[in-house]
């Protein structure tokens, strides 16, 4: 980092070293989520383009918690790839799961009334995706975004 | 208040003020398509400046909303779309498809006043050397 000389170096504030988790279980959580998020990649230096782009994520994710599961979590974490800081999302519900997964991300369908593009989108906005689902049992879903 | 709707002239200016819920997007829309008769509007607009994420849900509800009304004789414009969020809008692959935008209230209301002036008169304006 480069400061200029006499002046003390500005302490960043705080980041939380676990992983902070927002239930979702209502409409409003989705907005305690998303902002969470973009508060935390705000923290972490993030433009305020990256830092919507995040949000969005954050929203579809969890809108497809209450439309899908009723209720799960969003878990937010600072992720660290050889000193470039990123944000990771896990998504967690108990809800009905995916059955095909391939066709749930390939996008244009959807089983609620919905665009079809939550997933898809998902994945274009972060830098990596994931998901886990077991019919009847749930789903997982952790994406990451490295700060630019 | 999380939405303020205004009055003015024969439009109806929706100003959003904070984050909305899925719930706040649905209400906004039924206030709006109720309003648009109550008032005999022709017009309205939404200014998302404050709204902090347009997700698959907020553009599928504006979307529904702007048919609605046009449905009811009312043209809507949503307006201050901040830049961040066009990005991630488009990254998302969300279209406001049949939606015009326009960058601030200003530019809104310009699009209304040349959208709902009668016919003949918008002719006799794009043809000012036509004689009637």
């Amino acid at each position: 980092m480069i400061m200029s000389r006499g002046v003390e170096a500005v302490k960043p504030p705080s980041l939380p070293e676990d992983q902070e988790i927002t239930p979702i279980a209502s409409d409003r959580d989705i907005v305690t989520a998303r902002q969470r998020g973009r508060t935390l990649a705000v923290q972490l230096g993030c433009s305020p383009t990256e830092a919507t782009l995040i949000a969005t994520a954050i929203s579809e994710l969890a809108r497809n918690i209450v439309l899908y599961a009723k209720h799960g979590e969003i878990g937010l974490t600072v992720a660290n790839g050889g000193g470039r800081p990123g944000v990771t999302v896990v998504a967690r519900d108990e809800g009905p799961g995916i059955a095909n997964i391939p066709w749930a991300i390939a996008g244009g369908h959807s089983t609620s009334g919905g665009l079809g593009l939550g997933l898809p989108g998902v994945r274009r906005l972060m830098d990596e995706f994931e998901i886990s689902s077991q019919p009847g049992k749930g789903t997982t879903i952790t994406t990451r975004r490295w700060k630019r | 208040m999380k939405v303020s709707i205004l009055k003015q002239r024969d439009y109806l200016v929706a100003s959003i003020q904070a984050a909305l819920t899925d719930e706040d997007l649905k209400n906004l829309r039924d206030a709006l398509v109720a309003q648009v008769g109550e008032h005999r509007s022709r017009g309205v607009i939404i200014d998302v400046a404050a709204l902090d994420v347009m997700d698959s849900f907020a553009v599928r509800t504006l979307r529904d909303l702007a048919q609605m009304t046009r449905l009811r004789g009312a043209e809507t414009v949503i307006v201050g779309l901040q830049p961040e969020v066009a990005f991630a809008m488009t990254q998302l692959g969300l279209r406001l498809e049949g939606v015009t935008a326009a960058l601030d209230l200003d530019g809104g209301l310009a699009h209304l006043d040349h959208q709902t002036k009668p016919t003949t008169l918008r002719r006799a304006i794009s043809n000012p050397g036509r004689r009637a």
